[in-house]
């Protein structure tokens, strides 16, 4: 149970940790898109560590980083394709951040730190508290980015007339992401 | 004339940290100094354009004949990461003084995902090898005029009263939004 919830709260991947933070910038322009990416990562981080944690004898210490990045490359090559088949609108609007999962540093942090010294069940329990807690930053910042900047939550319009149209460009998302951050920072401090 | 527009729209207008959302890692992590982040760019320039070139070259004369697109992935990452390794060991050997200036951060380019980012980009872009080799190192350039710029400011505001909350990741974030708007004003420039 501690290992669920430590990636969800206290060592949240992107408002603790500070990992991850191109997709988090990159696809946060609304919240369903952030909710898509962080989904991604999350079957990404979850078959990784398990597959990682089963082969954890037989890979040598010395091959381990590439043997690593190998098995999570095949599982990013994996949602890539069954992303384009099943969602192409979503696919179409995360577009290079998908393959770009393979180097997103919190998937190789947790083989790395977690799923190399552990157990099947408690890697996997590893890889779903930090892949949702992920999924949870990102569909946030995209809330927030979304009702800012379009006046709409999950695509549904409640504000009429102009929103405040920087928050979905490229400056808001840094913005954006630096006031989430120093929130956060207070509230963990009080 | 072309290239120019290439060159011109890689470096300003899509500039691969702020339009882009590639490389905030790195961009992030070291750029407090002046020094180190003109040692971070150049080591990106170097490994970018090199990393383009062969990745192009896989992709056009053994993926694509083959049938193995699907493997780009993959692919595309392990080569990066021999290739890196292939350049500390052979700068060891011929120019230990270049080593030493990129020393620390050749390792670190692996996990940056700006080198992937554009290698898949150049395929995505269906760019000849002339343009994607342009392309490559015009990215770069905007990758490390971003970084320089960074780290100039970065260095200022050590002096400045930054509110507690706000010290060190967030405040660099809200900059980093503040030049991301400055360089809006290139957009529509090409």
């Amino acid at each position: 149970m501690q290992n669920f919830t430590k990636g969800f709260i206290k060592n949240n991947p992107v408002l603790v940790l500070l990992l991850g933070m191109c997709p988090t910038l990159g696809v946060t322009t609304s919240a369903i898109n952030g909710l898509g990416m962080g989904l991604a990562t999350t079957f990404v981080l979850v078959m990784a560590n398990v597959v990682i944690s089963l082969m954890k004898n037989i890979i040598p210490d010395k091959v381990r980083i590439p043997s690593f990045i190998v098995v999570i490359a095949s599982f990013v090559t994996i949602v890539d394709l069954v992303m384009a088949g099943y969602a192409p609108a979503l696919h179409e609007q995360l577009g290079l951040f998908i393959p770009l999962i393979v180097v997103n540093c919190i998937v190789l942090g947790r083989a790395e730190a977690f799923a190399s010294k552990n157990d099947v069940f408690s890697s996997m329990i590893d890889g779903l508290g930090m892949g949702l807690g992920f999924a949870f930053a990102l569909t946030l910042l995209g809330g927030i980015r979304e009702i800012l900047g379009s006046g709409a939550l999950f695509g549904m319009k409640f504000i009429q007339g102009d929103a405040i149209l920087v928050f979905v460009l490229a400056p808001g998302a840094f913005i954006a992401l630096g006031y989430l951050i120093a929130l956060i920072n207070k509230l963990r401090k009080a | 004339m072309e290239y120019i527009i290439i060159i011109i729209s890689a470096i300003f207008v899509n500039n691969i940290v702020f339009a882009q959302f590639l490389g905030i890692c790195p961009f992030l992590g070291v750029s407090n100094k002046l020094s180190t982040s003109v040692g971070m760019g150049g080591a990106v320039v170097f490994v970018m354009t090199l990393a383009t070139i062969v990745t192009y070259l896989i992709y056009q004369f053994v993926l694509v004949p083959l049938g193995l697109g699907f493997l780009q992935t993959i692919s595309y990452i392990l080569v990066i990461a021999a290739l890196v390794q292939m350049v500390e060991i052979i700068l060891k050997k011929v120019s230990p003084s270049l080593y030493q200036a990129l020393g620390i951060f050749l390792p670190l380019i692996t996990t940056n995902c700006a080198v992937l980012g554009v290698a898949i980009l150049v395929i995505q872009k269906n760019l000849n090898l002339l343009e994607s080799v342009v392309f490559a190192v015009a990215t770069s350039v905007g990758f490390t005029l971003a970084l320089v710029i960074f780290a100039g400011i970065r260095e200022h505001m050590e002096l400045m009263g930054v509110p507690k909350g706000m010290r060190g990741v967030p405040i660099a974030l809200v900059v980093a939004g503040l030049l991301s708007l400055a360089f809006m004003g290139f957009a529509g420039l090409v």
